[in-house]
């Protein structure tokens, strides 16, 4: 054995790389488990659309009932994201600055969309907002619009589901904002709102919009809560998920791959632009301290 | 998915609003708290108040009818297979890919965390689909195992599947960042003092991390009951066979037999609840712990 203070025992503490085990394991365990369970099946997607001619695909993907889809999809996935920037912003900000009756509850209870399946809150919205349900019985009789079985219908389903994302990702970096940043506003004459808009709102507006593509992706794949409530009208109210499914069920395989081919290219196009977004919100909150 | 990690919350609102520089008018605190919480009661409370109002609505006796019917009971079987299997594998997997991707360096580190999140950012539909593909009887494997007599697609293991699928990146997800910032010091001590691998995991990584990893199973595990979508496609919906409880509610709703898809949806709703308090729960002991490591 050599001694304590040899060069070679001291090279081996030095390079700490080799002092922890399971290395080999580990990754060889992810990577399997990861090909098996997600790349290797979503390969079958785009090996399956290579099948069809581009002009095939292409008419697949754009015919008028799919493409009405994707407006709805897409158009009430970017309002219910914006819905949930504001109201997710408002909320956050009681959660962190306000203190009042029942706010641990409330907090808690911000996670719901999370973990209340789908199929639970699609019925519930719809039983809620039907003509003949507590709150849609008030908005037609009051407003006139009809809101369960039309697009209005999506639009709200998207926002319940949404919802924790914004609160979620604003409420930390608002928490771990500078007090003394407001101080000195304060101090150097500035008023609470030029306060807010100029100095916190900056701060924010990362997370803020992390949340708002959280909430934007998670509505455009949505499916269970929406199905319920959306009447599902061809050219009407029917969403993308939908036409995958209806294609499915008349047994139209390559039909169905193209329109996922669509919808993976946006998910991928969406994980990107989250993942900038979650880089930036580090790097300006790192900035702030 | 940052919007899911463990937080740890630290209330400072009572120091917000005694300093001058940073409050608000009174009227503009209370205006701001009551839309937030008209639109809180009107997303939040409301739909979960109404599955229970409409699960009793016809009474207890209606109520465990529904429940206690043979294709509920099988659906809620199958549900807590599908979780029981995939929950412990996506813990296994966790486990493995947060030790490999917090304890050492490697190329291609922050891709790999990248094709993890895959799942969450990927429509559940989508998630159906490519099983359907790979397994459905035109699909790659599908015709070795219909000759072997064996059903993927449409019977219980694809839904299996789906479900793996759909909560793949939950544990991974909240293990990785706590075991980067907790780093390898004390593995690499226990490691040096003669401990192997196991005992270091063990002992040493394991009560690090134990909230954390309560908290992604609790979560894994609500989804895995939940998940509706890829369930959907991959089911066949064969009634008492391949019905999840999700499944068994929208069957049953589009029966118009509202009681009995609201009294399976309170069971959900329940699950969602229990969740949600032993998160909190869960919460607050990591608060407590942190507290205590810092004193």
């Amino acid at each position: 054995m050599p001694a304590f203070d040899s060069p070679q025992r001291k090279g081996r503490f030095m390079s700490s790389h080799n002092a922890l085990p399971g290395f080999r394991l580990s990754l060889g365990y992810t990577l399997t488990w990861l090909s098996l369970i997600v790349l290797i099946p979503l390969s079958a997607v785009f090996v399956k659309t290579m099948e069809l001619s581009f002009e095939q695909f292409w008419a697949i993907v754009t015919t008028p009932r799919v493409v009405a889809s994707y407006q709805l999809t897409f158009g009430a996935s970017l309002a219910a994201a914006t819905i949930n920037a504001v109201f997710g912003l408002l909320l956050a900000w009681c959660l962190v600055r306000y203190s009042f009756p029942g706010k641990k509850i409330v907090d808690s209870l911000i996670d719901l969309p999370f973990a209340l399946p789908t199929a639970v809150a699609g019925i519930a919205l719809t039983a809620l907002w039907a003509g003949n349900g507590w709150v849609g019985s008030i908005v037609e009789s009051q407003f006139g619009i009809k809101v369960a079985f039309t697009p209005w219908g999506v639009l709200l389903a998207l926002v319940f589901i949404g919802l924790p994302f914004v609160v979620r990702t604003v409420q930390p970096v608002l928490e771990d904002l500078d007090f003394e940043l407001e101080e000195a506003a304060s101090s150097l004459g500035a008023n609470r709102w030029q306060t807010i808009r100029r100095v916190i709102f900056p701060t924010l507006l990362p997370a803020l919009l992390t949340g708002f593509a959280l909430a934007f992706a998670r509505a455009v794949g949505e499916y269970g809560s929406v199905i319920f409530i959306a009447g599902n009208m061809p050219m009407v109210s029917e969403i993308t998920p939908l036409m995958i499914i209806t294609k499915l069920e008349q047994y139209d395989y390559r039909g169905a791959t193209a329109i996922a081919t669509v919808m993976l290219i946006v998910s991928f196009v969406m994980l990107i632009t989250i993942n900038s977004l979650q880089a930036w919100t580090a790097k300006r909150n790192g900035k702030i301290k | 998915m940052a919007a899911t990690a463990l937080h740890l919350h630290s209330d400072l609102a009572g120091r917000y609003e005694s300093n001058p520089a940073t409050r608000e008018s009174a009227w503009v605190k209370w205006t701001v708290i009551g839309v937030s919480l008209t639109f809180f009661a009107l997303f939040i409370l409301l739909p979960l108040f109404i599955v229970f109002y409409e699960a009793l609505r016809k009474g207890w006796e209606a109520y465990l009818v529904a429940l206690v019917e043979p294709d509920a009971l099988s659906s809620i079987k199958l549900t807590l297979l599908a979780a029981a299997i995939s929950v412990p594998l996506n813990l296994v997997f966790g486990i493995a890919a947060a030790w490999a991707i917090a304890k050492f360096e490697f190329r291609g580190k922050s891709f790999l965390i990248t094709l993890i999140d895959l799942p969450f950012s990927i429509s559940p539909v989508v998630a159906g689909l490519i099983y359907v593909l790979v397994f459905g009887r035109t699909g790659w494997l599908g015709p070795w195992f219909i000759e072997n007599d064996m059903r993927i697609v449409f019977a219980v293991p694809g839904i299996i599947l789906a479900t793996i699928f759909v909560t793949f990146p939950f544990i991974a997800r909240e293990l990785i960042p706590l075991m980067e910032a907790q780093g390898r010091d004390e593995e690499e001590a226990s490691t040096v003092l003669g401990a192997s691998g196991w005992q270091t995991f063990w002992y040493v990584t394991l009560p690090n991390i134990k909230w954390a990893l309560l908290y992604g199973v609790i979560l894994c595990n609500a989804r895995a009951m939940g998940e509706f979508g890829a369930v959907s496609v991959v089911s066949g919906h064969i009634r008492g066979e391949t019905n999840t409880m999700p499944l068994h509610i929208e069957i049953v709703y589009n029966e118009y037999k509202f009681s009995a898809a609201f009294a399976v949806a309170s069971l959900l709703a329940i699950l969602a609840l229990v969740t949600l308090v032993l998160k909190t729960f869960i919460e607050w002991r990591a608060t407590q712990t942190l507290k205590r490591s810092k004193t």
